[in-house]
């Protein structure tokens, strides 16, 4: 796996909401080499304050050399990636870290929540190119329609099927994701992939426990690095001790992990 | 600059330095628990262009470190509480001394522990690897409650360390100071009376930062280390006091991100310096600052690096 930086082009820049974009930058390189569930470092301007890098999940690549990312702006990072114009350079590090682990045998079921969506597109696209002879089961919640709606249709265009779940009812079920979950047969073979909110994975982790489902999680921490170099980016282990989010995860087996809930 | 450039320039310039036996080819590290065990840095740098290269502290044992959160930012740095995390004496000599041999940079390792028995054994225990070029001792570290802050801020104890370290290896040993002290240059005059060959500071500034949302601390060990930008005047001073009150050399550590920055702590007196926190931000620093040094004495026609070291100007 080739891990590179660029000074990379922003080609386009979407705002879908109020404060959640999607930017498109021109990064051949990690476009190649990117995995589902793998994530960028972008630097936040050229100044020591933002002085560390913000990490991103990859949420498309493309042929021509593309990547995509989704983020809803939370604090000076992403107000500055907010305030960023087409045609700007931007300095990315990536792809970083161990994606989804993608199981041909079971039936997929791709969970997630808000922001968390970003990486299953990316996988979604994968197993679809992949052509799993079941189709996966997708379902993805967020806080409105307005957040939902054009994130659910980049999976429409996957041809792919999409239980919708919003916190205000205005599209699809009114409520969470794990309610939609539990209405649906996966078949006892099933992987789930889930990203999203820490209590949502919690959630569909414990069901999945109980369902005796797979399930792997993408998580998030603070991180300074990105690479295994700063230690910053603990998650404590099943096993005792800690496994680091940047280089052993993001993506990690809902089992390897502890759920503080 | 072209590389072609860049491979002419660099035979000319001398950038050259000596650390007590240790010579360098240039005055460019990397600071301890700032570059890993090095591989992590294989795929973004020319790590053996290096001066050389310091690893994450080793303990006796390993250590799982501080539960999260570990680190937080701050305006133009960060906190961290690590917690000395790290794979022990062991498995660091039989994994990563290997790897770092096949990059062929000087390797500096940087050690810690409770008590003085345990500097002394660690020191033991790489007395006769191979691959070492010299031990960076660190008195300082302020995460663990039972660290390395009593005997870092302590000359006796400081000394008791140094000299603990000095007797049982053949290779030369830095001591890394703490900035968390009442007068810093009275520990650096104590380890030089303990036999260090070098003093390498400063370590992190203790700090502290509450979420005032939740009105908790932010980091789960309640204090950190602050580094970065932030800390770059407060390094300097020290670097400056420190060089005049010992004879041996010093390397300047706090903050570091441009070779402007590395001029700047060699005028105040630094021999060499490390780079820290930049390495996060951008993880060709340190060799870019490798380049940097090599033009700025080509373009201001310097017989040596060493014309810098302490060229601080005054009135
Ligand atoms: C592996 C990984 C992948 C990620 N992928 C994405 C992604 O695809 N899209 C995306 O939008 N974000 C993603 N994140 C989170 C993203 O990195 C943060 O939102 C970002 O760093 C915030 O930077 P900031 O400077 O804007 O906020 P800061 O100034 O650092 O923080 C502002 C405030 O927001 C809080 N905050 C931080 N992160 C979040 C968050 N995620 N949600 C709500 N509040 C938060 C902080 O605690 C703080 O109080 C990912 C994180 C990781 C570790
Ligand atoms: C995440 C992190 C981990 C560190 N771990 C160690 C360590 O194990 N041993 C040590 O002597 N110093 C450690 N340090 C201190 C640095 O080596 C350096 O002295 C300090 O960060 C100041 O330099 P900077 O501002 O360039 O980062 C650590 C610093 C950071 C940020
Ligand atoms: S973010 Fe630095 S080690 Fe994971």
């Amino acid at each position: 796996m080739s891990q590179i930086q660029e000074k990379t082009e922003i080609v386009r820049i979407e705002r879908l909401t109020d404060d959640v974009i999607r930017i498109t930058i021109d990064a051949p390189e990690i476009a190649m080499s990117a995995l589902p569930g793998q994530f960028v470092m972008i630097r936040m301007g050229n100044s020591s304050d933002p002085l560390l890098r913000r990490p991103f999940s990859i949420s498309q690549t493309s042929n021509a050399g593309h990547i995509q990312i989704l983020f809803k702006v939370v604090g000076r990072g992403t107000r500055y990636l907010a305030h960023c114009r087409e045609g700007e350079y931007i300095s990315v590090l990536g792809p970083l870290g161990q994606g989804f682990k993608i199981d041909m045998e079971k039936t997929s079921c791709l969970i997630g929540g808000g922001m968390g969506i970003a990486p299953l597109l990316f996988l979604g696209k994968r197993i679809r190119q992949k052509g799993l002879k079941v189709d996966p089961i997708v379902i993805l919640g967020a806080r409105t329609r307005a957040e939902l709606l054009p994130l659910l249709t980049d999976f429409e265009q996957l041809d792919l099927k999409v239980h919708a779940a919003t916190d205000d009812g205005s599209l699809g079920h009114h409520g969470l994701v794990t309610d939609v979950f539990k209405t649906i047969d996966p078949g006892p073979d099933c992987m789930t992939y889930v990203c999203g909110p820490k209590m949502m994975m919690a959630a569909v982790h414990l069901y999945c426990k109980k369902m005796e489902y797979s399930c792997q999680v993408s998580v998030e921490t603070a991180m300074a690095c990105g690479m295994g170099a700063c230690l910053g980016c603990i998650v404590p282990a099943a096993s005792g001790g800690y496994v680091h989010a940047c280089s052993d995860g993001p993506v990690f087996d809902a089992e390897e992990i502890v759920w503080e809930i | 600059m072209s590389p072609k450039a860049l491979n002419s320039s660099a035979s000319v310039a001398d950038l050259r330095v000596s650390l007590g036996d240790l010579k360098l080819k240039n005055p460019i590290m990397t600071a301890s628990g700032t570059f890993g065990y090095g591989q992590e840095f294989v795929p973004y740098m020319n790590i053996h262009r290096l001066g050389a290269v310091v690893v994450k502290g080793i303990s006796l044992f390993p250590r799982s470190g501080n539960p999260p959160p570990r680190i937080v930012e701050t305006p133009c740095g960060m906190l961290n509480a690590i917690g000395l995390e790290n794979v022990g004496v062991e498995r660091f000599i039989s994994e990563k001394i290997p790897a770092l041999q096949a990059i062929n940079v000087p390797v500096v390792v940087n050690i810690l522990g409770d008590t003085v028995q345990e500097y002394s054994e660690i020191t033991k225990r790489l007395a006769d690897v191979e691959g070492i070029a010299a031990i960076e001792v660190n008195i300082s570290c302020p995460n663990v409650k039972k660290g390395g802050v009593a005997f870092g801020s302590v000359p006796k104890m400081a000394e008791a360390v140094t000299k603990a370290v000095k007797e049982n290896i053949s290779v030369p040993v830095f001591v890394k100071l703490s900035p968390n002290v009442t007068d810093i240059t009275e520990i650096g005059r104590a380890v030089e009376d303990g036999g260090a060959d070098a003093v390498s500071l400063i370590n992190t500034l203790i700090g502290m930062a509450i979420d005032h949302r939740t009105r908790r601390p932010v980091l789960a060990n309640v204090f950190g280390g602050l580094s970065g930008p932030a800390i770059k005047p407060v390094a300097i001073r020290m670097v400056n006091l420190v060089a005049q009150a010992v004879s041996i050399p010093v390397i300047g550590i706090g903050g570091i991100e441009t070779t402007e920055d590395v001029i700047e702590f060699l005028l105040a007196g630094a021999t060499a310096v490390q780079l820290g926190t930049a390495n996060f931000v951008n993880p060709r620093a340190s060799e870019e600052a490798v380049e940097g040094l090599t033009q700025y004495v080509i373009d201001e026609k310097l017989l040596s690096v060493r014309e810098l070291i302490g060229g601080l100007v005054l009135s």
